[in-house]
């Protein structure tokens, strides 16, 4: 249990994907405009994530090893992801229409994040987790990616009239103030 | 100028993946601690950057166009596994430092959007200069971006001590804020760059035309001055429709 806590509390906070691992940068940057527009991809992120990682997880154990077929994983998890991506869009929309409603848009989007595929590779290859791990680790990402989404897009509406030097609007001037929140993360490197 | 180095052009300065697109920021952001690893990480993602353009560009007839994304991205994986083992065999401390970032090219959105945007359009010669145009723009922004940040932060280039000994270097360089920061300058001296571009073209299409007006002018037919003058007059017109059908429903309700 302890260990599991380790685990979240690090991938969501310490480690966090945006600020320290660089992953699911490009949906950082995109949707981070309006917070309810955030708090939907938040929200869709930690769905989806939380689901490929156990499921990736579970293929890799039970099918590829077994069968000495590592050397395809990352053919097999992006394939897996686009599935699941389609899958779990259909199931929302026949099951809970007011939930597709809100993430319904976001979906789609969600394939070419990389913190998805980064996860699922990192699980198998990086820190040899088994499954119930795995599945915390890609559930504490996606709120790690969440936290920092929110976070971002209430400073953008912040900023939105601010007088900003005209080559520095858009998207240099999120980099910045992306630098600038790294740095506080860096601060959280000191409690675990 | 030939259309073959028009789309290196294009992929190096127009539509430079990193500064003018916004394209591929993880990779950009995450391996360029040093000049090598941004370089390397630029070449491993050229390499199948061109593959993957030239592969789909000759399959673009065979694939049906419901199914055309799942398969780029199975295209796209095949060549990223490949190009994964050729560096884990021939360059291990390289592809160490990359680490997840090679197997992460799959997801690169500037594969897969060369791809629907070009490759599966165009001819195999046209797409290959593409992906090749758009390969070295992002490994010069990367290697610009590797060479600041190793510059200041450690104060080598590509591992040579190039700064005198006396130099302190400036940690967060090499650090994740670094690679936030410098980006968004490096975006906005492009962005500078650009505008300024596009005003000097603005300026001299004003002093051209004559006293006359368009209809006078004999490049009239290609000024952008004219099309600008149309479309905003085809814009009042359907503005004008707009609201007429607008009153006309209201008054039908």
């Amino acid at each position: 249990m302890k260990e599991l806590l380790i685990i979240a509390i690090s991938s969501a906070i310490v480690n966090n994907v945006v600020f320290s691992q660089f992953l699911g940068i490009c949906p950082f940057l995109g949707v981070s405009k309006k917070t309810d527009q955030a708090a939907g991809m938040g929200g869709a992120v930690i769905f989806v994530l939380t689901l490929s990682a156990f499921v990736s997880e579970v293929l890799y154990q039970f099918i590829l090893v077994p069968l000495h077929f590592q050397y395809l994983e990352t053919i097999v998890f992006i394939l897996i992801i686009a599935a699941m991506v389609q899958f779990v869009e259909m199931f929302l929309k026949k099951t809970m229409p007011a939930l597709y409603r809100s993430l319904g848009v976001y979906l789609p989007l969600i394939t070419t994040n990389c913190a998805v595929l980064g996860v699922a590779l990192n699980n198998v290859d990086k820190y040899d987790y088994n499954i119930l791990q795995g599945t915390v680790n890609g559930f504490a990402t996606a709120v790690g990616f969440a936290i920092a989404l929110i976070l971002m897009a209430g400073i953008r509406e912040k900023i939105e009239y601010n007088n900003i030097p005209k080559p520095f609007k858009g998207t240099a001037i999120v980099l910045i103030i992306s630098g600038l929140m790294a740095i506080a993360f860096i601060g959280f490197s000191g409690i675990i | 100028m030939n259309k073959y180095a028009e789309r290196i052009y294009n992929g190096i300065i127009k539509e430079n993946p990193s500064t003018v697109m916004i394209l591929g920021m993880c990779p950009t952001l995450a391996t360029t601690t040093t000049l090598i690893n941004g370089v390397g990480m630029g070449l491993s993602t050229t390499v199948v950057l061109v593959l993957a353009n030239v592969v789909i560009s000759l399959l673009r007839k065979v694939i049906p166009d419901e199914v055309r994304i799942p398969a780029f991205i199975v295209v796209i994986a095949s060549l990223v596994t490949v190009v994964d083992f050729l560096m884990q065999g021939y360059f291990p401390a390289l592809s160490q430092s990359l680490g997840v970032y090679i197997p992460l090219i799959v997801v690169n959105c500037i594969i897969l959007g060369r791809a629907e945007a070009y490759a599966s359009k165009h001819s195999v010669g046209l797409s290959f200069f593409d992906g090749l145009g758009m390969g070295i723009g992002f490994t010069l922004a990367l290697m610009i971006l590797g060479g600041i940040r190793e510059l200041f932060g450690s104060g080598t280039l590509a591992g040579v001590q190039v700064m005198p000994s006396a130099y302190t270097p400036i940690s967060i360089f090499v650090l994740q804020p670094g690679a936030f920061f410098v980006l968004g300058c490096l975006i906005a001296i492009m962005t500078k760059i650009m505008n300024r571009k596009k005003k000097t073209k603005a300026v001299e299409a004003a002093t051209v035309c004559p006293s006359s007006g368009c209809t006078g002018c004999a490049s009239s037919s290609h000024c952008g001055r004219r099309i600008f003058e149309e479309t905003a007059k085809a814009g009042l017109k359907d503005q004008v429709k707009k609201t007429e059908t607008m009153t006309n429903g209201g008054e039908q309700a």
